[in-house]
Formats: C-alpha cells, sequence, structure tokens
C-alpha cells in the first residue's frame, strides 16, 4: 500500500492554492484531512503527481457565528464540529451526524469540507448539509462563488466544483430550536451507512410546522425526502402521522445493490429509518 | 526461614512482554534492516482461472532502482512445490503447488512475478510496469458446482475437483453402531444443510519475510507461528541443507493459524536472496494479505440426527465438502478431518457416519483457522441439537442434558473413538444458567411474543468440548499426518542462579513468556522475574513444534515441568552430596533444600554455584544444572465449556444485538486467570464474529471482493456485549499442570450459540435458520420468507 510519487507543496492563502492547483492541472490534487485521500492514494486508485496540502489555510479553519448563519470553514475537523457550541444550538444535525463518523483519530484529521468535497455517497455529512439548505462558498481561478447544497452534489464522487476551485466555507442557515435526528444504519459502529436518514423538525404546539429530511446513501448524490416532508407539514406530530410520511421516503431515490444491501433492503430501510428519525427529532423538539 | 510464597501458577501476572508488544519497541520482522537489504514485492494475478501467455518485463526493469524482475519461468526449476504435510488418505490428489505461478493461474492473488528493488516503493512502482497476458479459463468457484457431473475442473490433469473422500463409520471403527440403520428405524429424523462462510484471519501484524543469505548459511526472519516447521519444510521444498538455514520467528503480532504455514512469499524471498547475494525483505499490505494469506472455513455441511421421541439420539450422520481452494497448502486437507472426532461433541451417541468431501475451487487454498475443523462442527451439532429441541418440543439445555455424558461416566470413550479423560458438563451448565437468568429471559421472550414486540429475544445455547493439546505423536501417524506432537523444553540454570529457558513454542501473542515463567517460578524456587523465557529462533530452541491447536500449554508446558523436574533431581543429588546425606532425606521446597528432620540446608543458589565450579561433585555427575525434556501426550486434553446467548433481534430491519453472553469454559487448572479471560474474550470476539460480521466474497470472476478491512467487516469493542465469564475446574488427567488449552475454546463455542439465539428469536415468525453471517439484510430476508 504504497501511494505513486508525487510532489508536494504546503501554500499558505487559498489564492497560493488555487495557483497551486491551476499549475498542477489534471495532475494536481488537495489534500485536507487525508482520510479519504490516502486510501484512495495508497490504493493506487489515483496517481496525482503533485498534492496540495491545504492544512496551513488557517483562513479556513473554525466556526463563526455570521448572523442568521453559522459559516463554517472547510478545514474545520469532524471533531470541531462536535465540539463547537454554535454548531450544537444551531445546527444540532450536523452535529448529531458528525457524532457518527467513523472513529475519533479519524474525526480528529477529517474535515467537513474533505467530506463534501469527496462526495462519497455513502458519507454521512451530504444529507445533513442538504437538508439544512446550506451554501457552499467555492474559490477558483475564476473568483468566489456560492453553490447551494442542492447542486453542489452532482453525481457519485462528483461535485459542481470546477478544476482548479476550493470549497472554503459552508454557510447553513441557523435552525435554532429545532428537534433534530441522524438515524444511520451501518452493519459496524466503525462502517459506513447503508442507508441513514438526517431529519430536523421545527414543533409548534404539537404541529410541525417545519420538516427537513434527506438520506444518505440512497442514490448517487444525497436526496432530499420531499414528499416526506410534504406530508409532515402542518400535521400532528403523532406517530400515526409520521408513519404515513415515513411511507414516503423512498419516492425519488435510485438505491444500489451493493456487498452490503441490495436495493429493496435499502428501500425498506429508508421508510423504517425516515420513521425512526422523524420520531426522534419530534421529541428532541 | 522462608515464609510460606504465595504460588505463582494461579496469580494473574501482568504479562511480561506486553509493554514491548505494545509500545512496538521490538523486532517485528518488518522493522528488521540489515545492511544493502533490498526489497521484493510481487504482482498478483487478477484473475482465478486463466494460462498465462505473456509476461513482458522489460518497462519494469528500466525503472530506476530496480535490480531483477522475475517470472515463473526464471523460477520454475528451483522453487519446488510448497509442501503439504497432511495426505489424508493413500489415493488423495494434490496437485504441483508453485510459489509463483508458471503457465496457469489458479486464484486470484496468487504471484505471477516478482521485483527486487533498493526501495519498497521503487519496487512497487515497477510491479504496475509488467505486462501479463492471460488466457481466460471456466472458473470454479462453488461448492456444489464444482462436485457435480461435467464440471469445469480448477486441474484438468487431475480429471476431478474432488482431492479425496475420507469416511469414518463407527460400525467399521467398532467405535459404535450403523448410523445409516439407526436414521432409518428413527422416531424423529432432523436433516439440516449449515454453509461455513469463508474467513480471513485477519491478524494484526501483516506477513513479513526477511532473509539474509549470508557467506555461508543463511537467515529467515518470519512473521510466522511455525519456526521450526518451517525450516524443515523450507529444506526439504528446495534441497537447502537444514543445517545451513536459520529461522526466526521474533515477536509476532497474531496469527489465528494464519501464520501456520509455508508461503510463497517465504520461498520467493529466500530464493531471491540466495540469488542475488543480498539481504530481501518482503512485507504485504493489509489487501496482499486478505488476498494470498491462507483463508479458513468454508464448508458445505449436511447433518442428519436421528432420536426418539423422548429426545435420545440415536445416531449421527454428517456430510461435508470442504473447500480446499486451488491448492493444498501445509494441513489444508486434514482441517476437516480434525472435526470429524467432534460432531459427537459432549454426547453419548451410539452410532455416527462422516464422509467428507475435499473439493478444488479456483480460490485461495482454505487452513487452519482459529479452531481448524472443531468450530464447524460444534455448529453444525448444537445447530441442529436445537432444531431437535424445537422438533420435539423440549427445552435446549433438556435435550443436551439427556445426551450428555455424565460426570460420573468419565474416562469416557466417544462413537468417533476418543477417549475423554474428565469432564462435568452439568456443573459448568449449571453455573451458566445460573449467571444468565436463563428463567427469567425465557419470560421476557414470552412476553414479547405474546406481544407482537418489533423487538424479539433469542436464547442460544451452546455446549462444547473440543480436543486440545495437539497431538499425540502416535494419533497423528494415523491419521497420515507428517509430523509428530511432541513439544521441548530445555532449562539452563546460569551460575548466579537465573534461569533460562528454552521452549520449542512458538507464541505470537498468547503469553507464553509470562506463564512459562509462572511454571518454573514455582518449580525451582525461583524468582518470576529471575525467569528469560527464549523461543522462536532454531539457533537457540533447536527443537519444537511450534504454536497452534491449544497446544502449547498442555504439551509445552508439560515439558517444561520436566524439564524443571530434571534439573532439579540433578539438584537434589548435589545437594545430598554436599550435606553429606542421601537424596532420600533432602527437601525442597521454596528454593531450599533441606535435610529431613535437621537444621542443615542450603539455597537452590549455593548449589548452582557448586553444580557450577564443580569443585565437589559426586562421581559420575557432570557440571552445572541443565536440562531439557520432550513430552509426547498420551492423549488429547478435552476442555469444554457452556455458553448462553441473548439476543434482540429488531424485526424491522433484522438487526441483531447480543444483549447478553455468559460463558463458563472448564479448561482445567488455570497458570495465569487474566491470559485465560484475554483467550476467552478475544475467541468469543472471533466467534460472534463469524456468525455476525465476517465473510469473504469473491464475485463471479473469483475476485475477492472484500479485500480491505472497509469491506471485511471486524467487529470492534463497542459491536461486542459485555461478556460475563466464568470457570468451573475439572483438572486434566492427561498431563502433571491438570490443564486442558484455552486458546480456541471462545471461538469455537460462541458462533453456535449466537445463530441458535437468531434462529429462537424468530422461530415463532417462521424462520428455522439464517445462514452465516446474520447480517441484517438476511434476518430481514429470511423473516419475510418465513412469515410469507
Ligand atoms: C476508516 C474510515 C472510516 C470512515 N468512516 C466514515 C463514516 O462513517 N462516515 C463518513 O461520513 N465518513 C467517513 N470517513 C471519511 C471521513 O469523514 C473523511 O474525513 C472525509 O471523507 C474526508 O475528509 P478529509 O479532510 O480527510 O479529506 P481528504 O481525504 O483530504 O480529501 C478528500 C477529497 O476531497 C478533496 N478536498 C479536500 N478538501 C477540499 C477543499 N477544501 N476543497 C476542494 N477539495 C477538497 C481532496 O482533493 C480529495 O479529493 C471514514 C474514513 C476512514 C479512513
Amino acid at each position: 500500500m504504497i501511494p505513486a510519487a508525487f510532489d508536494y507543496t504546503a501554500p499558505s492563502t487559498v489564492d497560493e492554492a488555487v495557483r497551486a492547483l491551476v499549475a498542477g492541472g489534471e495532475d494536481a490534487k488537495a489534500i485536507a484531512g487525508g482520510q479519504s485521500l490516502l486510501p484512495v492514494l495508497r490504493l493506487r486508485l489515483a496517481a496525482p503527481t503533485l498534492v496540495v496540502d491545504l492544512s496551513r489555510l488557517t483562513e479556513l479553519a473554525g466556526v463563526h457565528d455570521d448572523g442568521d448563519s453559522l459559516l463554517i470553514g472547510a478545514l474545520t475537523t469532524h471533531h470541531e464540529v462536535q465540539r463547537d457550541p454554535h454548531v450544537r444550538e444551531h445546527a444540532a444535525l450536523l452535529r448529531l451526524a458528525t457524532d457518527t463518523v467513523a472513529d475519533p483519530q479519524i474525526r480528529h484529521r477529517g474535515t467537513l469540507g474533505g467530506a463534501l468535497a469527496h462526495a462519497d455517497p455513502a458519507g454521512d455529512l451530504l444529507a445533513p448539509v442538504l437538508a439544512l439548505d446550506a451554501v457552499l462558498r467555492c474559490t477558483g481561478p475564476a473568483g468566489t462563488r456560492e453553490v447551494p447544497a442542492a447542486e453542489f452534489f452532482t453525481d457519485y464522487f462528483t461535485t459542481a466544483l470546477e478544476p482548479g476551485e476550493l470549497l472554503t466555507h459552508v454557510r447553513v442557515p441557523k435552525l435554532t430550536g429545532w428537534g433534530a435526528r441522524y438515524e444511520k444504519f451501518s452493519r459496524v459502529a466503525q462502517a459506513w451507512s447503508i442507508v441513514a436518514v438526517a431529519a430536523a423538525v421545527k414543533v409548534v404546539d404539537g404541529v410541525v410546522e417545519q420538516a427537513r429530511v434527506a438520506l444518505t446513501n440512497m442514490g448517487p448524490t444525497p436526496v432530499r425526502a420531499r414528499g416526506v416532508e410534504e406530508a409532515l407539514t402542518g400535521e400532528p406530530a403523532t406517530a400515526e402521522a409520521i408513519r404515513a410520511a415515513a411511507a414516503r421516503a423512498a419516492e425519488g431515490t435510485d438505491p444500489v445493490t451493493d456487498g452490503n444491501a441490495d436495493a429493496e433492503y435499502r428501500t425498506h430501510l429508508a421508510r423504517v429509518l425516515t420513521e425512526r428519525a422523524v420520531t426522534a427529532a419530534v421529541s428532541d423538539a | 526461614m522462608t515464609a510460606a510464597v504465595e504460588p505463582e501458577v494461579g496469580r494473574a501476572r501482568r504479562r511480561k512482554e506486553d509493554a514491548r508488544l505494545i509500545t512496538g519497541a521490538t523486532r517485528w520482522t518488518d522493522n528488521i534492516r540489515l545492511p544493502g537489504m533490498l526489497h521484493l514485492a510481487v504482482l498478483r494475478s487478477p484473475v482465478a482461472h486463466a494460462r498465462i501467455t505473456s509476461v513482458d518485463t522489460t518497462e519494469a526493469v528500466r525503472l530506476p532502482g530496480v535490480l531483477e524482475v522475475l517470472t515463473g519461468a526464471d523460477l520454475a526449476a528451483e522453487q519446488g512445490s510448497l509442501p503439504c504435510a497432511w495426505p489424508i488418505t493413500e489415493d488423495m490428489l494434490a496437485p504441483p503447488a508453485p510459489s509463483i505461478a508458471v503457465d496457469e493461474v489458479n486464484f486470484a492473488g496468487e504471484v505471477v512475478a516478482a521485483v527486487v528493488a533498493r526501495t519498497p516503493e521503487e519496487a512497487q512502482d515497477a510491479l504496475a510496469a509488467i505486462d501479463v497476458d492471460y488466457e481466460d479459463l471456466p472458473v470454479v468457484l462453488d461448492l456444489t458446482a464444482a462436485v457435480a457431473d461435467g464440471a469445469d475442473l480448477v486441474h484438468p490433469d487431475l480429471g476431478t475437483n474432488k482431492s479425496a473422500t475420507w469416511v469414518f463409520d463407527s460400525a467399521e471403527a467398532g467405535t459404535g453402531g450403523d448410523a445409516t440403520a439407526a436414521i432409518a428405524e428413527a422416531e424423529v429424523v432432523v436433516e439440516r444443510t449449515f454453509r461455513q462462510q469463508r474467513l480471513i484471519p485477519a491478524f494484526m501484524e501483516p506477513r513479513s519475510v526477511v532473509v539474509d543469505p549470508g557467506p555461508d548459511s543463511a537467515t529467515l526472519w518470519s512473521a510466522t507461528q511455525v519456526p521450526h516447521i518451517l525450516r524443515w519444510m523450507l529444506s526439504a521444498v528446495l534441497g537447502i541443507p537444514e543445517h545451513k538455514l536459520r529461522v526466526i520467528a521474533p515477536d509476532v503480532g497474531g496469527g489465528f493459524g494464519g501464520k501456520l504455514q509455508v508461503t510463497p512469499e517465504e520461498v520467493l524471498t529466500l530464493l531471491v536472496a540466495r540469488r542475488l547475494g543480498k539481504p530481501v525483505k518482503w512485507t504485504e499490505s493489509r489487501t496482499e494479505s486478505m488476498l494470498s494469506g491462507h483463508h479458513g472455513r468454508d464448508q458445505l455441511q449436511r447433518i442428519t440426527v436421528a432420536a426418539r421421541r423422548d429426545g435420545t439420539v440415536t445416531g449421527l450422520k454428517v456430510d461435508l465438502l470442504a473447500d480446499m481452494g486451488a491448492y493444498l497448502r501445509l494441513i489444508t486437507p486434514g482441517v476437516p478431518i480434525l472435526g470429524a472426532f467432534m460432531y459427537n461433541a459432549i454426547y453419548k451417541f451410539p452410532a455416527y457416519r462422516f464422509t467428507c468431501t475435499n473439493v478444488f475451487t479456483n480460490k485461495v487454498p482454505t487452513d487452519a483457522y482459529r479452531g481448524a475443523g472443531r468450530p464447524e462442527a460444534t455448529f453444525a451439532i448444537e445447530r441442529i441439537m436445537d432444531e431437535l429441541a424445537a422438533e420435539l418440543g423440549v427445552d435446549p439445555l433438556e435435550l443436551r442434558r439427556r445426551n450428555w455424558i455424565r460426570h460420573d461416566e468419565f474416562p469416557f470413550t466417544t462413537v468417533a473413538g476418543l477417549t475423554y479423560d474428565t469432564g462435568d458438563y452439568e456443573a459448568a451448565t449449571a453455573r451458566a444458567v445460573e449467571l444468565f437468568g436463563y428463567d427469567e429471559l425465557r419470560a421476557e421472550q414470552a412476553r414479547r411474543r405474546a406481544d407482537h414486540d418489533t423487538v424479539q429475544l433469542g436464547i442460544g445455547v451452546s455446549t462444547y468440548t473440543e480436543m486440545c493439546g495437539l497431538a499425540p505423536s502416535r494419533v497423528l501417524g494415523a491419521l497420515r499426518y507428517g509430523a509428530g506432537g511432541w513439544e521441548h523444553a530445555a532449562i539452563r540454570v546460569l551460575p548466579t542462579g537465573k534461569v533460562e529457558l528454552i521452549t520449542g513454542t512458538s507464541p505470537h501473542g498468547q503469553g507464553h513468556v509470562t506463564a512459562w515463567s509462572q511454571i518454573v517460578a514455582d518449580r525451582l524456587g525461583v524468582p518470576f522475574e529471575d525467569v528469560e523465557v527464549l523461543h522462536g529462533d532454531t539457533r537457540v530452541a533447536h527443537r519444537g513444534m511450534d504454536s497452534y491447536g491449544s497446544r502449547s500449554l498442555a504439551v509445552g508446558g508439560t515439558a517444561v515441568v520436566l524439564a524443571a523436574d530434571k534439573v532439579l533431581a540433578k539438584a537434589r543429588t548435589v545437594a545430598a552430596h554436599l550435606m553429606e546425606c542421601s537424596p532420600d532425606d533432602v527437601e525442597f521446597t521454596a528454593g531450599t533444600f533441606a535435610v529431613r528432620g535437621t537444621a542443615t540446608s542450603m539455597s537452590l543458589g549455593e548449589v548452582v554455584v557448586a553444580a557450577h565450579v564443580a569443585h565437589n561433585l559426586p562421581d559420575g555427575v557432570e557440571p552445572g544444572l541443565d536440562a531439557e525434556a520432550t513430552f509426547d501426550p498420551d492423549n488429547f486434553s478435552y476442555p469444554h465449556g457452556t455458553h448462553l446467548c441473548a439476543v434482540e433481534v429488531d424485526t424491522e430491519t433484522g438487526r441483531v444485538v447480543i444483549r447478553s453472553y455468559v460463558c463458563v469454559d472448564d479448561v482445567g487448572k488455570v497458570v495465569n486467570p487474566m491470559i485465560v479471560e484475554g483467550q476467552v474474550h478475544g475467541g468469543l470476539a472471533q466467534g460472534i464474529a463469524q456468525a455476525l460480521f465476517e465473510e469473504a466474497v469473491h464475485d463471479e470472476g473469483g475476485t475477492l471482493t472484500t479485500a480491505t478491512l472497509a469491506d471485511y467487516l471486524l467487529p470492534s469493542a463497542v459491536d461486542l456485549p459485555w461478556f460475563t465469564t466464568d470457570r468451573t475446574e475439572t483438572p486434566a488427567d492427561t498431563n502433571p499442570l491438570g490443564v486442558k488449552g484455552v486458546g480456541e475454546a471462545g471461538t469455537i463455542a460462541s458462533t453456535p450459540a449466537v445463530v441458535n439465539a437468531v434462529v429462537d428469536a424468530l422461530r415463532h415468525l417462521g424462520v428455522r435458520d439464517v445462514e452465516m453471517p446474520c447480517t441484517p439484510m438476511r434476518v430481514w430476508k429470511a423473516l419475510r420468507g418465513g412469515a410469507a
């Protein structure tokens, strides 16, 4: 498990990093925590000739309170997300999902930006970011732009990032006082999700005022369960209503069959886990 | 005088070796760096069955740092055939087993080319530049298909995929009645087919080999559990005079049988180092390890029990198909045969017939994996005992009670011909039932069933015994195994009274250094700290049969006792001479020799010095107190126990969660309870993993799709329950320590306990079996099938 040889550079500003990536062209790869990239390199599934280390871009670290939203630097580690008081208060869903990622060692190195840029359909942070209507700030040779999460994930391991472009920040609108739950189903604690459901609900006087539900690993990209959201909104937060809504969880999904589960079972799990996630989110609200 | 000292044996001593093993401050094979050392990397076949039409190395040899690129053709003349030490029948078919494929590959992962370079990185890069052309041949993967008429053949030259058929019949052997007749006449017959999935040993330290060819004799370091066997076999296979080859197993990080092997990579590293006259190292990656290290299990078991309505079993029949993989490695064919003696388990079955057909497939060879044959046997019998209990409507524990050997019936000769020396199944079971809260859990189960709870509770029972302490050499001979089963120990008493103990066992994580020190400390009355245990180097420990089959303590530990007794006997002679009395009048306690009934005494230290300086020894007594002993057991040892498992099955998702797990093992006398506890925990984890998590999966082309630890799921501590463990103690009669062996017990007993619990949780919903591993999806599908 020895990667092919590569050159290495560790720029200290976003501009320098973008320049290095542009200069390296197709053969250049950014590295953040390395928790997804290094396995890829070691298995020689990719062999970039230049690796651009982002770890010195201190401007991309940490969580900032920015009025109606939180601005989370792409280099913020999973561990920092878990510990951050702003995230806890205003984006509980993101914290709950981050709690389920891998193990403490990996969470101390892996970054939110890396997880989103890697865009593994089984990754646990994509669905929450989608459910939270986050906006992803990207900087490249053509300048800076903001991409809604719904447009960022385009296919298996593929995002809207252009060549030479970096993900710099994730803007997460505050959902203060909402109930949240990330219901992950995996075979062993450290494994990736077979299916998972991210749910956040605002309940007022026993009625679901707003609901956000998104699914992990039910297709090439995370899927927003709009049917479930629709069915829940305006309804009393009862077991029957939740069950009826959850029955719509698999609408618009396209699950794969792989070594862990076939599509039929994933479809079934999506419904069961949605019911559980929403039920837990409601009692958390 | 000396206060009564607490005996060492029985103490939960912290393991002497752990500080260095855990911190890594030791010489793992891959840590070895010799001056001028080169690096070997091997290219592996991506296809499972093909003719090699060309291997183009021209690009690769030109790359920087590359010294040599070798193909099968280059090494064909010298590589010989990898050894199989266990030809189970006279007419067993065994194809030649090359270390590097010459013109045909028979499994994905087989070596097809080798690169020697100055650095591991350069060697790895060069692999990518080698171009191999393959012409695909039909791939044989499925056991049943492999033995069907007209099947594609793994080795067309052999004309069949069947390597051998081995039969045991109690009527023919004179150990019991006719099982076929018993089944024909039975009031109740239950038959099931169980699948033992393929498992990967997944030891923590990957395999690694370093060879220093030396000017006139070679040294080979390997992460192996069998340095002595390895030296013997390498010299036999390669024609290297045995005295010109030294094999060292330094500290080794786990094996579980996976390092009980003579590997292609050991042969190749040795060949290449000798060819170039330079030290060479090969270390595998995790994926290589999973692709090419031997696998375990992989059997299809058809098992039939005949019984009376009262639950008395009248006959047992077992038909196995055992997957050998593409070649026969060291003991590949013998693994299912080790199980043959264990299907009758703890029971007094009157008639038994066992048939095993060993089958070739285009997969990596199988071989020993923790328990080797015995877990498979225990699984099948314990699963079907639960099925029979359900069929008869009796409690599964009660059914076992009606059939097991009672404690007052030992020694007991079984229908398979083994004589169990001691045991007390009643005591272990009673204790387990008490710790488990069996009746309360049954009541809760009834409640959940009545309430149609989405989470159902299941209770699994597993009683077991195993044959350990491998093995009486005569028995091995009768089974056509190519070596003996004795073990050797030597004790060197140094002039200052410190002791070096040399053992022929080869620990790779078990804690022999600590346990052997405890034994010697007690026997010789020296402090635990004063004993140094040496092992694993054929130049230091020149005789040994190494470590596997829960043999090290029962056989190797006994050799230690015998050697210590010889030291003492000689010391007594010397002491008597110096104290001018008869040796019969000398009493030895806690390191002191005293003349009975007098105040005259000498310490062991004084006797050691006297023996060493030899100024005044009795006539005919050689200087020094060193002694050695070799022990060949008359019988196996038979640990046993009762394991009880409660699972909760989420019927909506199919997920199985172990709620409680109780095991009461009887491993005889215990030298170090902490080590025993550790072995039990590790064994349980591995056995539970077979039940719920692990499976080597191949796609239809024969490629292993579980070749990383992200795909081959090993449970971690959070995936396992809190274990409640206890012991009963029925000392073995077959060795002076009274020990039985504990290395495999947990693995053997736990797998059926868990699967029985899963099926028990769902039986009322129509489920009668769930194939292993019981993944959530399989459980969910079984439920849907069952309820339909
Ligand atoms: C054993 C193991 C188990 C895991 N289990 C889980 C799990 O259960 N759930 C889960 O969600 N994840 C899991 N992960 C992945 C983990 O979450 C990673 O941290 C994450 O996927 C990648 O983050 P990183 O910072 O390490 O990215 P890297 O590995 O450094 O990079 C990943 C990819 O993103 C690109 N990239 C990184 N940062 C940026 C950026 N700012 N802009 C543009 N491109 C960028 C890189 O070029 C690369 O292609 C696991 C990882 C391991 C090793």
